[in-house]
């Protein structure tokens, strides 16, 4: 299966094949992200209130990440297969502090509180998981046998269950992606999909009288009719759609906007900052943002498509997927098409964890189009 | 790294992985166009309904509250006036627990249980973001307390705002009235726009009357606000449009003269200016202050006046109906005059009483005593010394109908049209009214009773005057009037036509018996004409208050005080070229002659001395003219 043009376009000179003493970095992949850190950057500074505090803890993270991500790259990918269940192990370990000894707001439990800084373990899961089923099915047979679908399952469903019981049903299905994508791009056979599809039906109402919290069902029965509770749990989604919708075309202006500028709209730095971009840059600015994400996302596919080995195309689709369902879940909730979870716009919201997290998936990626073709050299 | 499968096939498994990113591209692209198709669909197809809802949301209107016109009196003194107060306000939206709030601030200054009761009312009503007074007229002490506590208060505004201000207290109560805090009843009847800047209206007197003129048009200022309901900033303004000033006849130094020559009793004066109608001066006696009622009375407060029994609230002026008495005698005469039924040389002869044929108890002259005014008694005298016997006969001659029609063109028994609410118009009794509300037929005996203002006749202060007023005019249709201008526009005098049917001998007959009712030494108000240095015309009355038998002796020391009878007196001056007239009662006062007419002529005085050299007419000249020319 040959490389198309348009494929190719997006490898890097040196992705082929390096020696292992030399620096490991995708620059496509590194120009778009800066291209979107800047952007979000500007965004942030609007959202903010033109307040640079935001914007100058945001930027520390997003160099932090950025180092982190070039670390990540120089890392060689058996290493990382080969420590993947450490990493899992510690993730979980974390999770579970975070229900012993976290620290949060509003009856949610979610960050480690360090001092210095706060992180969230259930952000750092959006890595982890992918990286370890990544793991687990790339030293197996594909598609998997039950056995270890049934495995791949166990260790996705752990960290999920430990993510709900925060409680935070977003991330948690979030977490659940971001193992179950790879466990499809594994080639799961379609009676296990359509039969976890149908699981997952049955499971609705089940989910609706045992499980869901009564604010989680709110937020459901808001997606539906926001305006019918346009002062209480609708406000968030009436006031962000007023934000875009009154952005049109062209947008009112870099810190222009009046529903964010005057506080209308909610969560404006973090959860809700699509609506900041799209009131002040109107749809134009969606589009240049959706476009941004599309070329990351298909790099993300490309170099899945063009990995040489088995961990390393699913890690690598793995992230791009879920990368792309962060994108969605966002700016679908924002626009009311989605129940409202908490789904930060990946590297525009504000959060260090998100951040951090992002750049590391990156970094992964990096090492994954750096990888050296192991098995044609073995042979 | 499937090296350490010996059944992976490389090439397939790769193959796998390509087809899963196949379906998984296809999603992807599908959820992107879904994604902006709803991005489009709110940007562009919603646009517009998106920009209006993002405007209501920020863009919010600020009533801006007008100035209430001002009242002067005819010389350009201010009756009612705006002065600016600091006022406690709470902005609901910015407050976290109201009630405890109340509370907290009810520990720093004093707060009355109707403050509290009113705030809660005009909570209900008011608007998002808006202004709601909890206690007005904050003392200096207050502000500092609020001021150093302020940021405990959160959501408390002390602000100036403009409030009434009577600065006659008293004096002109009954006239102005006074505005109050909008109730629920008005609310609902209001155009809550125009309003919504102001938290008071005109609650009786002018206030209220004029209130449409007075308010004025509020403003909006067009702010934009953030979600908190801070203003961040002003987008437009439309100033509000100050009510109009309200100029009125009364002359103000009149009027003190007036109320103060009440000093303690109870009663009513009203002074017309006969070429316009113009009301001159306008007392009911007692009165009370009126800046009490600006910012809601104290119950203790309102029940003292509610319950004293010299009823302070009631306007004698409008609302007092009080049997005329003798005050009548000279409009009947004209009537009689008018129609022929006597003339100036019809002559009675008076024993001191009357008997109605049929009816066994005579009536009594006031004077029976001294054996009635003797015999020869004509219109003149009848009127000078109020013979009761003439009016008697004459008024039997004349007849119910013509007396009854002859009220009425005079102003008796309907309200006068005066420019105040509440007015009431007295009672001109006929068959048709006797029939209606006593269901009875009317009887001799009636109109015996009515020929001398007593009986079923009731007239208030105003309708007097306003008869004193036509009369002295000769006949024009005078109607009274407190406005003489609003925003600067005179009013023009109603239409005031003469009534030219009655002869101009007759006017002149009836003139002199009123002018010799003070001048001649006969008249029963001689006593007011000590140092006189105009010419007047008036007639003494007197009313009673509780029924006396028309045989019985009226016994002054076997009545209490409030059953004693009142004094009236009507006059106009100076009676050539009559300016003023004006009608006194004086409630329990007993004679005309002896406390109202006191009053009127210090009113007149102080008006013809104020407004041109008084005419300088001799007791001769008024004594040597006589009655002849319509012998």
């Amino acid at each position: 299966m040959g490389s198309s043009d348009f494929v190719r376009t997006f490898r890097t000179p040196g992705g082929e094949r390096r020696s292992g003493s030399s620096f490991v970095i995708d620059s496509t992949l590194a120009v778009l992200i800066l291209v979107l850190c800047s952007f979000g950057l500007t965004v942030l500074y609007s959202a903010s209130g033109e307040s640079l505090f935001y914007v100058k803890r945001q930027l520390i993270f997003m160099i932090a990440g950025f180092f982190l991500m070039m670390v990540v790259a120089q890392l060689s990918l058996r290493t990382l297969q080969r420590w993947a269940f450490v990493i899992y192990a510690l993730g979980l370990l974390s999770l579970i502090a975070v229900l012993l000894v976290g620290v949060g707001a509003k009856g949610a439990q979610r960050w480690l509180d360090f001092g210095i800084t706060r992180l969230q373990p259930s952000e750092i899961m959006k890595v982890c998981l992918p990286v370890t089923v990544a793991a687990y099915l790339g030293a197996r047979l594909i598609p998997p046998s039950f056995k270890h679908v049934f495995w791949s399952l166990v260790i996705i469903l752990v960290p999920t269950v430990l993510v709900m019981r925060q409680p935070d049903l977003g991330t948690a299905i979030l977490v659940f992606l971001s193992g179950f994508l790879v466990l499809f791009l594994a080639g799961l056979r379609k009676r296990y999909i359509f039969g976890s599809l149908a699981i997952a039906v049955g499971a609705i109402p089940l989910m609706w009288l045992y499980v869901l919290r009564d604010y989680q069902k709110q937020r459901i029965l808001t997606m539906f009719s926001p305006e019918a509770d346009s002062l209480g749990a609708g406000w968030n989604i009436v006031q962000s759609k007023t934000a875009i919708g009154s952005g049109g075309l062209q947008g009112k202006g870099w810190t222009e906007g009046t529903q964010s500028q005057l506080n209308f709209l909610p969560e404006s730095q973090t959860d809700f900052i699509i609506a900041v971009l799209a009131e002040e840059f109107g749809l134009i600015g969606v589009l240049g943002l959706c476009t941004l994400y599309t070329c990351i996302i298909i790099r993300c596919l490309v170099i899945g498509i063009s990995a040489k080995t088995q961990f390393g195309r699913l890690l690598s689709g793995g992230l791009g997927l879920i990368f792309s369902v962060y994108v969605f879940v966002n700016m679908g909730m924002v626009s009311g098409i989605l129940p409202v979870v908490g789904a930060p716009l990946p590297m525009v919201s504000y959060g260090g964890t998100a951040i951090l997290t992002l750049f590391i998936g990156f970094g992964i990626l990096m090492a994954i189009s750096a990888e050296p073709r192991l098995m044609r050299t073995q042979f | 790294m499937n090296t350490d499968n010996a059944l992976s096939n490389p090439e397939k498994d790769r193959q796998i992985f390509v087809q899963r990113i196949i379906v998984a591209s296809f999603f992807i692209v599908l959820f992107m166009l879904v994604i902006i198709s709803r991005y489009f669909d709110l940007q562009i197809n919603q646009y517009q309904d998106f920009v209006t809802q993002a405007d209501n949301n920020r863009v919010h209107m600020r009533p801006a509250a007008p100035a209430r016109g001002i009242i002067y009196d005819r010389n350009g003194e201010i009756l009612a006036d705006n002065r600016s107060i600091s006022t406690l306000t709470i902005i609901r939206e910015r407050t976290e627990d109201l009630d405890t709030l109340i509370a907290r601030i009810g520990t720093l200054i004093d707060l009355s249980e109707s403050d509290i009761k009113s705030f809660y009312k005009q909570l209900k009503r008011r608007r998002p973001f808006e202004q709601t007074p909890l206690k007005f007229n904050l003392t200096e002490r207050e502000q500092a307390i609020l001021a150093v506590n302020e940021h405990q208060l959160s959501g408390i505004k002390v602000s100036a705002r403009l409030t009434r201000f009577y600065p006659k207290k008293d004096l002109f109560t009954h006239v102005i009235g006074y505005v109050g805090r909008i109730n629920e009843n008005e609310q609902d009847a209001i155009d809550s726009v125009r309003y919504s800047g102001t938290d008071s209206i005109g609650k009786i007197g002018l206030e209220k009357h004029y209130e449409d003129v007075l308010l004025g048009n509020v403003g909006q200022e067009q702010v934009e606000t953030n979600a908190r309901g801070r203003v961040m900033r002003l987008l437009d303004r439309v100033d509000p449009v100050p009510g109009d000033d309200v100029i009125l006849h009364i002359d103000s130094q009149l009027q003190q003269v007036a109320h103060d020559a009440f000093a303690n009793q109870q009663g009513s004066l009203v002074a017309l200016d006969i070429k316009t109608g113009g009301v001159l001066a306008m007392v009911s006696a007692p009165s009370y202050d009126p800046n009490a009622f600006v910012s809601g009375i104290s119950q203790k407060s309102y029940n003292a006046l509610i319950h004293s029994v010299a009823k302070p609230l009631f306007n004698r002026a409008i609302k007092g109906q009080y049997p005329p008495g003798s005050t009548i005698k000279p409009l009947f005469g004209l009537i009689s005059l008018s129609h022929g039924d006597i003339t100036p040389s019809t002559v009675i002869d008076d024993p001191g009483y009357f008997i109605l044929e049929g009816v066994e108890r005579p009536w009594r002259d006031h004077n029976a005593d001294k054996g009635g005014h003797g015999t020869g008694v004509d219109l003149a005298e009848a009127i000078i010394e109020s013979c009761d016997v003439f009016f008697y006969q004459m008024g039997l001659k004349t007849g119910i109908d013509k007396l009854y029609e002859g009220g009425i063109e005079f102003g008796l028994g309907v309200p006068t049209g005066i420019d105040l609410q509440g007015e009431l118009g007295g009672i001109m009794p006929s068959r048709e009214w006797k029939k209606r509300y006593r269901g009875a037929s009317w009887f001799d005996g009636d109109t015996v009773n009515m020929s001398i203002g007593q009986g079923f006749m009731l007239a208030t202060p105003m309708q007097l005057a306003v008869m004193t007023a036509r009369i002295a005019s000769k006949g024009k249709i005078i109607q009274p009037r407190l406005v003489k201008s609003i925003g600067g526009a005179d009013i023009p005098a109603p239409m005031m036509d003469a009534k030219d049917e009655i002869d101009p001998t007759i006017w002149t007959y009836i003139h002199k018996a009123m002018g010799d009712v003070v001048h001649s030494t006969m008249g029963t108000a001689k006593s007011i004409s000590r140092g006189l240095t105009y010419t007047m015309a008036g007639k003494t009355g007197t009313a009673q208050v509780v029924s006396i038998g028309a045989d019985e002796d009226y016994d002054k020391s076997k009545l209490k005080k409030s059953q004693w009878d009142h004094a009236l007196f009507v006059a106009f001056a100076p009676l050539e070229n009559p300016q003023i007239a004006i009608s006194v009662i004086v409630e329990n006062g007993e004679h005309g002659s002896s406390t109202a007419a006191p009053i009127a002529r210090r009113v007149i005085d102080a008006y013809l001395s104020e407004s041109q050299p008084a005419r300088l007419v001799t007791k001769n000249n008024v004594e040597n003219r006589s009655y002849h020319g319509i012998q």
